[in-house]
């Protein structure tokens, strides 16, 4: 099978007064149709950033770096949507309002944003900010968008005369499923869904995941789930990926990265987690703090905070390891601190 | 660790209305009430965390505001060394000020921007007067620091607090709540606002405050899982009543309430292997200003009999030794024993 999305080097650098800021660098990601992959890290490790890499959504000094690659179907989107940069001659710059670029968002990839409170516009109503979603992107008529809608809002579970509601009318389980809604509007083959249920309470979080995975099933939508809580990705995703300031540093089918864990950080942010299930165990914090992105450290970006660190680590980035098929990390010790490693469990 | 002979603070059906003036009732006269908390009851002990659970909007905040008085209770008492601390004002008032202190959700506004680390935690020592001279004020202010698990203290003591981390506000806050060894603290989700690495830090952190010290804390989180690791008692609350109470474990394992039983199912777990049964629940949480007659959790619950739940409100009643349940069906429920089974997928 093909992959629908491979991502190949993708770096996307901010340009800041001073310097840059090295927000991704070199992350590679495969998808096939139909499938949901989680995108954990703690925040400010480039796992918003990598997302909308993906659909070039990103701020004025952003610049994607010139060897980045993203294949959506068999067309580079880095070529469609960046352009040369003529100061800075290893960099492509965003083109904001490029039109090929415009079709593949929300038609082919459409996204739920982070705090779905804030995502909507407060002086429209909610279901005329759907219809407008459709209405530009195809050749409906009005009242056609609206059928549209209400059969949305029955999809994700919203009483269809809610549509004429403003954003402030609606719960913040509601705003939730109605971004879902809009981002199932265009039949799209790609959601890129940014901390989805971040803001929501448990209930009503549980709730929304299940609807996600159902339509998701149903439509045959391949997910990016861009999350902090591993425990959400544990339960929606088979495929997994790690960032730490802004490198992959394991990637692999969540069971391999919950039972076989193989990189460091990813064994201390699954041990930082408290669990309601099994025995209560000492969480353990990650001493430190994660490294300015500005002025990375030389070798492994994890090493000053790594409790198997050795010189080596200090000095010299790591290489990506192939453990086993499709099992990837990023660290010099991978091999041999594969199994030792004790993950989740 | 918890001193069960001594009680810290007796809590007795302790209620705030919110009086509410709006719309049309403006005109009609009639004062309509938002009940966020409606008559809850509890003791906590020396050395004990009792962890208040439950959704946004059932009044876990404002339980916390009302024990240290940031709001006065409508009725009910809160029994504080043998003081109502609703009966008290000025210098007494001062006093209870003193001995309760609260750590807030997010430490990027609980802080003054305009304070040294310094000044953030020497200002309650002014305020109360304690240390004689300035330099007995800075060596308080140092120890609180180094106990919050800022070392070396003098480093950050002239920071100002958009020079720190989430984690390290969130220190400065929990230094400056414990410079005073207050007989016990609020913690208002004092960790949802931190990221996961720092989080584990902060709640190892409480807990070695509250080994060191024996200080209780009343501990607010909507995430029964973090409220799981840090507490002894786990107190679930539903639209300003408490529905369950008990021993943390005894909560996790053997709840009984299908309020509890459904928040603990929405629980993700962080392993891809498990595969968990939804308990679900209808609807959202019902709007405090028109309760619902009877059990205030009937409309949404899967186990509501009509004629029994929609008319008579369940008393909080202990059903096995400190485990207390507001449910009609509790003993029901226990003699059935396994609750996986009886789960509804829906």
């Amino acid at each position: 099978m093909t992959n629908l999305l491979t991502v190949r080097n993708l770096s996307v650098h901010y340009k800041i007064q001073t310097g840059w800021v090295y927000a991704v660098d070199d992350v590679n990601i495969e998808l096939e149709k139909g499938e949901t992959m989680g995108l954990v890290g703690e925040s400010g490790c480039g796992k918003t950033t990598t997302g909308y890499g993906i659909t070039q959504l990103l701020a004025d000094n952003a610049y994607v770096k010139k060897t980045s690659k993203v294949v959506f179907d068999g067309k580079d989107l880095i070529k469609v949507g960046t352009f040369p940069s003529k100061k800075y001659p290893d960099y492509r710059k965003i083109d904001e309002f490029n039109d090929e670029m415009r079709k593949y968002r929300w038609d082919r990839i459409s996204m739920i944003f982070q705090g779905a409170m804030n995502a909507f516009n407060p002086v429209y109503k909610v279901g005329d900010q759907i219809i407008e979603a459709i209405l530009a992107h195809e050749d409906a008529t009005p009242q056609d968008a609206r059928k549209r809608v209400e059969e949305l809002y029955k999809l994700v579970g919203i009483p269809p005369d809610r549509i004429d509601n403003y954003p402030h009318e609606y719960s913040g389980g509601m705003k939730q499923r109605a971004m879902i809604a809009m981002s199932l509007a265009l039949n799209p083959d790609l959601i890129i869904a940014d901390e989805p249920t971040t803001a929501l309470d448990v209930v009503t979080q549980d709730r929304i995941l299940g609807e996600m995975v159902k339509l998701q099933e149903r439509e045959n939508v391949a997910m990016i789930l861009i999350t902090h809580d591993v425990s959400v990705v544990a339960e929606m995703a088979k495929k997994m990926a790690v960032m730490y300031a802004g490198h992959l540093v394991e990637k692999g089918t969540a069971k391999e990265i919950f039972k076989e864990t193989s990189h460091p950080y990813t064994e201390a942010l699954l041990k930082a987690f408290p669990s309601i299930k099994g025995e209560k165990k000492r969480l353990r914090s990650i001493p430190g703090s994660p490294p300015d992105l500005s002025n990375p450290p030389k070798g492994c970006r994890f090493a000053p905070r790594c409790p198997y660190a050795k010189d080596i680590c200090l000095e010299k980035e790591p290489p990506t390891i192939e453990i086993s098929p499709g099992h990837i990390t990023k660290c010099h010790f991978g091999e041999e601190l594969y199994g030792d490693l004790s993950g989740g469990e | 660790m918890v001193d069960e002979n001594r009680i810290v603070l007796r809590v007795k059906n302790l209620k705030k209305y919110f009086g509410l003036h709006v719309g049309m009732f403006k005109f009609t006269g009639e004062q309509i009430y938002v009940k966020a908390v409606d008559g809850i009851t509890f003791d906590l002990h020396e050395g004990e965390i009792v962890g208040l659970v439950g959704e946004s909007g059932c009044g876990k905040t404002t339980t916390g505001r009302l024990l240290t008085r940031l709001e006065d209770p409508s009725d009910g008492s809160v029994v504080f060394e043998g003081k109502d601390i609703a009966k008290l004002s000025g210098k007494n008032l001062k006093w209870y000020r003193r001995n309760v202190q609260m750590i807030f959700q997010d430490p990027y506004e609980s802080l003054n921007p305009r304070f040294t680390v310094q000044k953030t935690v020497m200002e309650p020592l002014i305020i109360h007067g304690i240390g004689k001279t300035y330099d007995d004020k800075i060596e308080m202010v140092i120890k609180s620091l180094e106990d919050a698990g800022l070392r070396p203290a003098e480093e950050y003591m002239s920071r100002f607090p958009h020079e720190l981390s989430g984690g390290q506000r969130q220190r400065v806050a929990i230094a400056r709540a414990l410079v005073l060894r207050p007989q016990f603290i609020v913690a208002d989700e004092p960790v949802s606002m931190l990221d996961v690495s720092i989080r584990a830090g902060v709640m190892n952190l409480m807990l070695e405050l509250r080994n060191k010290y024996k200080i209780p804390y009343i501990f607010i989180t909507h995430d029964i899982a973090v409220a799981r690791y840090m507490s002894d008692k786990i107190a679930v609350m539903y639209l300003g009543k408490i529905v369950e109470y008990g021993e943390t474990e005894e909560i996790v394992f053997n709840h009984l309430h299908p309020y509890t039983r459904a928040l603990i199912s929405a629980v993700p777990v962080p392993d891809p292997e498990h595969k968990h049964g939804r308990v679900e629940i209808k609807g959202e949480i019902p709007s405090p200003i028109n309760l619902p007659p009877g059990c205030r959790f009937w409309p949404r619950c899967p186990y509501a009999q009509k004629g029994l739940c929609d008319k008579k409100e369940p008393p909080l009643k202990e059903v096995s030794p400190g485990h207390l349940v507001a449910c009609h069906f509790a003993e029901r429920f226990m003699e059935e024993g396994d609750q996986g089974e009886k789960t509804v997928e829906v």
